[in-house]
This record gives C-alpha cells, sequence and structure tokens, in this order.
C-alpha cells in the first residue's frame, strides 16, 4: 500500500464537524468533472490511490477514467463497500426482505424464494458474494489491489460477533477479485481479536488514528499499545479529528507510530492536499532519521 | 451481567443487539421477530437464542431487561407486558400512539420501580446538552425565541410501502422525525405548552405527512417554530438543528456544531463575548464500542448503567416521552382541526 491515500469524503459531504462546510463542499462538486479535477490533483502530488466508498457517483467517475485509460495507468481505487446510507435508505423505505430483492440483480432471490426459506437459510453467503458483486461492477477495468468493508458494516457485525462473515468475506476478496482484503472500523482492538480468532492474520485494518483520541473506541493507549504489540497493517484516518488538530502536529503524531502504514486523508483544495502530504513526507523523514541514529 | 433481550430486529433494533452485544455489562438471551429472513441469519451466525414468539422469549430467556424497537403501534402492549412481569424497559421513539394508554405505563412503571428508557438519542449528543447547560444556567438571559428544524432524504419519490406509510401504524414524518425536534425542544429549551398554528403536508407520500410546520409557545413564555422535512434530499441523512434567541445571545447548534453568541462578557468558562464555535469532538465522551454515532452506544450504556443502579434513570424517561406524545397528539389534531 502507498504510504498516503487519497479519501472521497470531501466529494459527498461527509464532514464530521460542521454542516455548512459539508453543504459548500457539495455545492463545490456538483459537476463529476470536479471531483476529477481534484484527484487529478491528487494524483500530481504523487497520491495515486484514491479510496472511496461505492457512491452512485463513483460509477460516473469509474467511466471518465476509463475513458482516459493512458492518463490513469498507475492510478489505483481502493473501494470500500458499501455505500450504507443507500441501503438503511432502502431498508426504511422497502424493509430487508424489499432491498435485498432490489439490490440483488436478476431474477435470484425471487428464485430462492420459490425454493422456501431451507434453502435460503444455506445460502446468505452467497448472497453477500452477488451483493459484492454487485457493488465492485464500477470498477471493471480499474485495479483495485484492495478492497475494504466500511466501517458500519463491520462494527455492525463486530458488535453481532457474526464471525463467519468476516471469513467469508475475506475469502470471497482473495479468491473473485485477487485482491487484498481490508477493513475499516471504529473498534481496531476489538476487530483485531475477533479477525484473528478466526484466523485472519496480519490484517489490514482502517481506523480512526489521531491525537485527541476522536473515535478511537476502547481508548486511545488501548489502540497505541495494540499498534506497538500486534501484527496488522493500519490505516490511520481522521487524522486530524475533523479539523480539530493543526495539520502538522496531527500527522507528526500518526507517523510516530509503529504499524501504521498508510495515513488516509481527504481535502479540496491543491494546497491542502499538497501542504498535508508534504507534513507526512516530511515527518517521515524526521522520524526514519531518529531511527537510523538510534539503531547506528 | 445485566440479561437483555430485544423485540423486533428491524433497523433500530439490529443496531440496538450490535451495542449490546459488544457490552461488557449486558449478556444478550434472546431476540423476537416474525420476520424469518432475520431471525434465521441471526440464528446461523450469532450466539443469539432467536424466536418468533416473544412471549416464549420472555418465559425462556427471563431477561431483566427488554429493548422494544417493534413498530410503534404495538409499544403501549409489548411494554405493559413488560413492565407487568417486572422487566425494566428501554423502547424506542415515540413512545405511545394513544395518549391514555402512555399515561397508564408511566403510572405503572413508578408503581413497579423500574428502569425506563425511549430512545430520544439526540439526548446523548455533546453539542445539545452543552446547549442545554448554557440555557438552564441562564447564560442567554431571558429567552424570546426558538426554530427547532430537522431534515432528510427518507421519502423522496412516490414509492412506499411499509408501516412507515401508515398512519395507524405510527408512520409520517411528525412521529418519525418532528417527534425527535420536540423532544429536543422540550428538554433543551422548555415543555411546549401551545400550539398556535400548523400545516402539514404531504410531498410524496399519499397516506402520510412528509413535512411539519408549526407555531408553538414553550414555558416561558417562548415562542417558537418547528419546521420538519422528511423529503429534503439536499441533506444526506437527517439532520437536526435548534436555533434559540434570548435576551444575553443566541445559539444555534446541530448535531456536530455549536455556535454561541453572547452580547456580553457574562458567559461560562471557556466562552467570551461575541461567537464561539465548539465541536462535537471536544463535547463529545467518547465511547467504548462505536457503531453509527456516540449517542447510540451512549443510551444504551446509560440504561444497562441505570438498571445497576449506577446512574439515576433521568435522561429520556417514559415520562419526557409521554410529554412528546402529547405534543405531537396536539400539532395532530391541531392539524386536522384547520386543515381536515
Amino acid at each position: 500500500m502507498d504510504r498516503i491515500l487519497f479519501g472521497d469524503n470531501q466529494f459527498f459531504s461527509v464532514n464530521h464537524i460542521s454542516d455548512e462546510k459539508s453543504r459548500a463542499q457539495s455545492i463545490k462538486f456538483k459537476d463529476d468533472r470536479a471531483i476529477l479535477n481534484t484527484i487529478d490533483i491528487a494524483i500530481n502530488e504523487g497520491l495515486g490511490t484514491f479510496m472511496c466508498t461505492t457512491h452512485d457517483r463513483i460509477a460516473r467517475i469509474c467511466d471518465l477514467i476509463r475513458q482516459k485509460p493512458s492518463a490513469y495507468q498507475d492510478f489505483r481505487i481502493y473501494p470500500c463497500m458499501p455505500y450504507a446510507h443507500k441501503y438503511a435508505n432502502s431498508v426504511t423505505e422497502l424493509g430487508v426482505i424489499g432491498t435485498i430483492q432490489q439490490y440483488i440483480p436478476g431474477g435470484f432471490f425471487s428464485s430462492l424464494f420459490k425454493g422456501g426459506t431451507a434453502i435460503l437459510s444455506k445460502d446468505y453467503t452467497s448472497i453477500m458474494e452477488l451483493m459484492i458483486d454487485a457493488e465492485m461492477k464500477m470498477f471493471k477495468g480499474i485495479d483495485t489491489p484492495v478492497i475494504f468493508l466500511q466501517n458500519v458494516v463491520t462494527d455492525l457485525l463486530l458488535g453481532l460477533n457474526m464471525k463467519e462473515v468476516f471469513l467469508a468475506y475475506y475469502d470471497y476478496i482473495i479468491r473473485k477479485y485477487n485482491a487484498e482484503p481490508g477493513f475499516i472500523t471504529m473498534n481496531l482492538p476489538k476487530l483485531l481479536d475477533t479477525l484473528e480468532s478466526v484466523g485472519i492474520k496480519n490484517p489490514i485494518i482502517c481506523s480512526s488514528i489521531n491525537k485527541i483520541g476522536f473515535r478511537m473506541s476502547g481508548g486511545q493507549e488501548l489502540y497505541e499499545h495494540t499498534l506497538k504489540t500486534r501484527k496488522l497493517r493500519a490505516i490511520a484516518m481522521q487524522v486530524l479529528a475533523g479539523g480539530a488538530i493543526p495539520a502538522k502536529e496531527a500527522v507528526e503524531y500518526v507517523c510516530m507510530l509503529p504499524n501504521v502504514e498508510s495515513i488516509l486523508f481527504g481535502a479540496s483544495s491543491k494546497q491542502n492536499i499538497s501542504e498535508t502530504s508534504a507534513f507526512i513526507r516530511e515527518a517521515d523523514k524526521l522520524y526514519s532519521q531518529k531511527e537510523t541514529l538510534l539503531t547506528s | 451481567m445485566i440479561k437483555c433481550a430485544l423485540i423486533g430486529a428491524g433497523k433500530m433494533g439490529i443496531s440496538h443487539l450490535s451495542i449490546l452485544g459488544a457490552h461488557p455489562d449486558a449478556k444478550v438471551v434472546g431476540v423476537a421477530d416474525n420476520t424469518r429472513v432475520v431471525t434465521d441469519v441471526l440464528q446461523k451466525y450469532t450466539t443469539f437464542p432467536c424466536y418468533t414468539d416473544y412471549r416464549k422469549m420472555l418465559e425462556v430467556a427471563k431477561p431483566d431487561a427488554v429493548f422494544v424497537a417493534a413498530p410503534t403501534k404495538y409499544h403501549s402492549q409489548f411494554v405493559n407486558e413488560l413492565v407487568s412481569r417486572g422487566i425494566h424497559v428501554f423502547v424506542e421513539k415515540p413512545f405511545c400512539l394513544n395518549l391514555q394508554e402512555g399515561k397508564e405505563l408511566v403510572k405503572l412503571v413508578k408503581h413497579k420501580g423500574l428502569i425506563n428508557q425511549v430512545g430520544y438519542h439526540n439526548k446523548f449528543i455533546g453539542t445539545f446538552r452543552e446547549a442545554k447547560s448554557i440555557i438552564k444556567s441562564k447564560y442567554l438571559g431571558t429567552l424570546q425565541h426558538f426554530v427547532g428544524e430537522s431534515y432528510g432524504p427518507v421519502v423522496i419519490r412516490k414509492k412506499q410501502n411499509n408501516w412507515r406509510s401508515s398512519p395507524e401504524e405510527g408512520g409520517g414524518c411528525l412521529l418519525d422525525y418532528a417527534s425527535h425536534v420536540i423532544d429536543l425542544i422540550n428538554d433543551v429549551i422548555s415543555p411546549i405548552t401551545r400550539i398556535n398554528g400548523c400545516i402539514m403536508k404531504s410531498l410524496y407520500s399519499t397516506s402520510v405527512e412528509d413535512s411539519v410546520y408549526s407555531l408553538l409557545e414553550a414555558e416561558g413564555p417562548v415562542s417558537g417554530v418547528l419546521s420538519v422535512n422528511w423529503s429534503d434530499e439536499t441533506f444526506r441523512k437527517m439532520s437536526t438543528s435548534i436555533t434559540i434567541i434570548g435576551s444575553n445571545g443566541k445559539i444555534i447548534s446541530d448535531a456536530s456544531e455549536l455556535k454561541v453568541y453572547f452580547k456580553s462578557d457574562n458567559c461560562p468558562p471557556g466562552y467570551s463575548k461575541g461567537w464561539n464555535i465548539r465541536y462535537v469532538t471536544d463535547l463529545t465522551e467518547a465511547v467504548d464500542f462505536y457503531l453509527r454515532g456516540e449517542e447510540y452506544s451512549a443510551q444504551v450504556d446509560y440504561f444497562i448503567r441505570a438498571v445497576k443502579g449506577e446512574v439515576p434513570n433521568i435522561i429520556n424517561t417514559f415520562e419526557s416521552a409521554l410529554l412528546t406524545d402529547s405534543i405531537v397528539g396536539q400539532i395532530k389534531r391541531y392539524s386536522n382541526q384547520y386543515h381536515g
């Protein structure tokens, strides 16, 4: 994985601390072109990996990318699925069964239904696989080396302790997409325990990691301890805690932590993109120099 | 360990179940739902015992506390049965469709001395709590006017067929969305005492309202406006906010940001004359398990701790939710009377 991953929250009016800012972003990124232009800026700044939800608009961005294969030759997307609001709104409107019917392609569900619940109860894994395929369709022809399970779903399954589903997801992503499965969570230590308990070793886990302990459930200390003593490939997100920590200070904290392989951040302006990436590179340099001094 | 059970494994029910599953002081002893697919999945992949008959669950699992997240029309029947059996109850909002039944439940739960809580999660959001604390300490001076708003994209086209589209079952924007704002006004500002006008409009739904606009009066007296619309797709998810104007300043708060203006230096510690902005990142306490917002975990944790006797049972009681039900009923009657 690249050291710096470019995120997509800013494109879809996801702002954890201000509704006003999220509306401004929604106006700024009204056109798909505006999103792609910002992705291009990130690529020019050396950020070749875009981590994004399977939002409907990403499908259109992918269309634009496919039109210019030479420009995006070394470009990678890390999809994060599912785009939960799509399903949550659908469950509110259509109910659980209606939602499955809506999103499972073809007559798969109705044919299962005819067979009665006996067949159905054996085939939840197939339903999950079909849903993954439906979400992945938009990325056809684009390099997707890591595929993530979105935090609402990861954490829902985690609370319900549905371990086998994690394993089924993990196996399917490797088998079908020849990609590495990743998990986004707001509960890193607990998730790592659960994944290890079903035999998933050294998992890729993307989680809130920041200097003020924001959304580090279970406590900052436990996170730091987990990163120091356990085997995992962590991706730090919400590094700025929604803007509560100045970028330089925020980045220095995460760069100092062991086992944080990548840092994910999103930004709308060229200045913020280049500034934050520069802070990360500087901090990395500083810590690697320190390490060299200590070991020599 | 508190033995907990769930009746109704829909969207809110599953969310409570996941939070309970991760709670160190709760043990899930049963889940009851009559949707076969849901109980089948839970039966297959979790260790929770599942039931299609909630009465059977109560007899077999003998829970100390039950979470009720079934459609609203069943609330009073289920809660009544649970309380009569001496079980602590957390019930989803709104509390009851029938005010008289609600009153009897408040009486019964008090008589039985059981812990009771309703799922108005906004009260566990840091920004709203801080707004309340500023108002109750009188830093805003005499309250003059408020605006309570909530918008979201629940019904954005003509196609709906579930309990949310049925007025008899507790569907509609007033019960589902506006109740949150009314409950918040009752708590953060003061209890609403009068409905001075109301318009309820259907935008896409055929049998329920999609928006509610009302002129209110709360204790003080303070005048106010309620503006709620669940058919507004410019919002990605439900967004609730309150604006309060007082003789000494003004508060604008939503779930993530609190903006406070003070006219003078007479303000709480940490604030100063002019605009002050505080974010939920500073105002919300961390939770041990996060699913979809700290408030959802915090309200479940508060209930469990109340059952254990560690905190007083004073937030979101049946009694406070009954007041909200009563205002909802008054708005409905007002609207029917003047607009049929």
